[in-house]
C-alpha cells in the first residue's frame, strides 16, 4: 500500500529542496506539490502551516510537518531502512545539528546579500562574510568528514543536504555580484565535496543550479520573481 | 592533562541564563552527576573560548572533554545519551516533530522578543509588548488543557519555555505586561512545572532576575 507523502515547495527553494533530497535519499515516492509564496499564498499552505506559513511542509498520513531540518529528522525517525539522514552517535548528532544552526542562522544570509545586493559595496561585503563562513565551514569539513567523502561520512547525510542545497545560491551569488569565493584555493574540500554531492542520483534532479537562480533574480519585480 | 578535559560532565553556564537552565533542568530529570561552573561573560574562560569557539557562548556541555554547544542541542543530547529514564521527547515520530517545531518556535522568538520589553521604551516597547503578547498567545493555544506541552509528560518544549517564565515579573516592572494576565492558561502549567525539582532548584528567583534586568539597563545606559 502506497503511503501518502506530499511535499508542499517549490524547486527553487533549497528549503524545499533539503526535503526532496531526503526523501530521495531514502527511496521515499511522494507527490510534489508546487504551492504560491509570492502575493497570495496557496491555501493548503496557510492550513498546513498556520503558524510561519512557509515552505517546505511535508504531509505524511494527512498530517504536517514544518520546518526543513524538523522533517529531515522525521524522516529519518519514520523510515528507519538504510541510510540514515542522521549520525547513530549522540555525540555527532550534536555536531551535525549544531553545524546546520550556524549554516541556517550566518550563512544564508550573506547569500541573500550577494544574490541581491544593490550596489557593488554590499556585494563585496556579503562576500567577505560568506568567505569567513566557508573557511570555518571547511574545517567543519575535516573534522566531520574523518577523510572520507561526505559531511556525513561514506554517504550523504543531514548537514550535507543542509549545506548542498545553498550551492546553487550561492554559485548565482558569486556570478551576480562578481566574486569569488567558492573556489579550489581557499576551499579545496568544499569543492570537491560539492562536486561529488551534485552528481549522486538523490541530489541531481532536485538540485536547481546557479542559472536557475540568476534567472530566478533577473526575473524579479518588486523582490518577486516573475518566472 | 588540562584542565576539564575527561572530567565526566562539565556544564559552563552562567547563572541567569534561560539557555542554560534548560541544560539543568535536563540533567536534573536525568538524575545525572555534573560539574556546574559559573562563567564570567565579562572574562571568557580559556576551557569556554575552546570548547566552543565559533560562538564562545554559554551554555556548553563538556562530555568527558568533548564538548556540545546550543541549549536545545545539550538537552537532545541528554536526552538520547540517557534514552533508559526519564524521556524528554516522545516515542512517535509525529509527536517528535511537533515537540521540536515547538521548542523551535521558543527558540526563534521568546528572548528576542523578551529582551525588546526591557530594553525598548516609547513606541518599540509597544510594538515589542504585542509581539510577545501574540507569541504567549499562540503557545498558550498549543498548550491548551494538556498538563504539559507534550501531554502528560513533561518534555522537549516545557524545557525551552520554562526558564522564560522567571522573567515575567520582569517583564511586568519594564514594560508593564503581565504575561500571566494575558495567556491565564499558562498559569497552572508554570506552577506545575516549578513543582518539579529540576526545575524548582534551576530557575532563579524573579527578584534576582529583575535586579539583573536592572543592572544590565544601567550599563546600556536604558531609562
Amino acid at each position: 500500500m502506497a503511503e501518502e507523502v506530499k511535499l508542499l515547495g517549490r524547486r527553487l527553494s533549497p528549503f524545499s529542496t533539503r526535503v526532496a533530497i531526503a526523501l530521495n535519499v531514502k527511496e521515499v515516492s511522494y507527490e510534489f506539490v508546487k504551492v504560491e509564496i509570492f502575493g497570495q499564498k496557496s491555501e493548503i499552505l496557510l492550513e498546513c502551516n498556520p503558524v510561519y506559513k512557509k515552505i517546505p511542509v511535508l504531509i505524511h498520513h494527512g498530517k504536517p510537518i514544518c520546518e526543513s531540518m524538523i522533517i529531515l529528522q522525521y524522516i529519518d525517525d519514520v523510515w528507519t531502512r538504510n541510510p540514515s539522514i542522521l549520525p547513530s552517535h549522540p555525540y555527532y548528532r550534536a555536531i551535525a545539528r549544531f553545524w546546520v544552526t550556524y549554516i541556517d542562522n550566518n550563512l544564508l544570509i550573506t547569500i541573500w546579500g550577494m544574490m541581491m545586493a544593490a550596489s557593488k559595496e554590499a556585494a563585496k561585503e556579503a562576500a567577505g562574510r560568506a568567505a569567513e563562513i566557508l573557511q570555518t565551514l571547511e574545517e567543519a569539513f575535516k573534522q566531520c568528514s574523518q577523510g572520507k567523502d561526505f559531511f556525513g561520512g561514506d554517504a550523504i547525510g543531514y548537514l550535507d543536504i543542509a549545506l548542498g542545497s545553498f550551492l546553487g545560491p550561492l554559485k548565482a551569488g558569486e556570478k551576480l555580484s562578481n566574486v569569488e569565493i567558492f573556489d579550489e584555493k581557499t576551499v579545496p574540500l568544499l569543492v570537491g565535496w560539492a562536486e561529488r554531492f551534485s552528481k549522486l542520483d538523490a541530489v541531481k534532479e532536485v538540485l536547481a543550479d546557479a542559472e536557475e537562480y540568476i534567472e530566478m533574480v533577473q526575473s524579479m519585480n518588486d523582490g518577486v520573481p516573475t518566472v | 592533562m588540562a584542565e576539564g578535559e575527561n572530567k565526566g560532565l562539565v556544564l559552563l553556564d552562567f547563572w541567569v541564563s534561560p539557555f542554560g537552565q534548560r541544560c539543568r533542568i535536563a540533567l536534573a530529570e536525568k538524575g545525572v552527576e555534573y560539574e556546574y561552573r559559573e562563567e564570567n561573560l565579562r572574562d571568557k574562560s580559556p576551557l569556554l573560548l575552546k570548547s566552543n569557539p565559533v560562538h564562545k557562548k554559554i551554555p556548553v556541555l563538556i562530555d568527558h572533554g568533548r564538548p556540545v554547544c546550543e541549549s536545545l542541542n545539550i538537552v537532545q543530547y541528554i536526552d538520547e545519551k540517557w534514552p533508559d529514564r526519564a524521556p524528554l521527547l516522545p516515542a512517535d515520530s509525529y509527536a517528535r516533530a511537533q515537540a521540536r517545531f515547538w521548542a523551535d518556535l521558543v527558540d526563534k522568538k521568546m528572548y528576542e522578543s523578551g529582551t525588546k520589553l526591557w530594553k525598548l521604551k516609547g513606541e518599540a516597547q509597544e510594538e515589542a509588548k504585542k509581539e510577545f503578547i501574540e507569541i504567549l498567545k499562540l503557545l498558550e493555544g498549543e498548550l491548551g488543557d494538556k498538563k504539559y506541552f507534550g501531554g502528560d509528560t513533561f518534555g522537549l518544549v516545557d524545557i525551552a519555555l520554562v526558564p522564560f517564565t522567571a522573567w515575567f515579573y520582569s517583564y511586568e516592572a519594564c514594560a508593564n505586561l503581565s504575561a500571566e494576565k494575558e495567556a491565564p492558561k499558562l498559569v497552572p502549567w508554570v506552577k506545575r512545572c516549578r513543582e518539579r525539582e529540576s526545575v524548582s532548584k534551576s530557575l532563579p528567583d524573579p527578584l534576582k532576575v529583575y535586579e539583573f534586568v536592572c543592572f544590565l539597563k544601567k550599563v546600556y545606559g536604558i531609562e
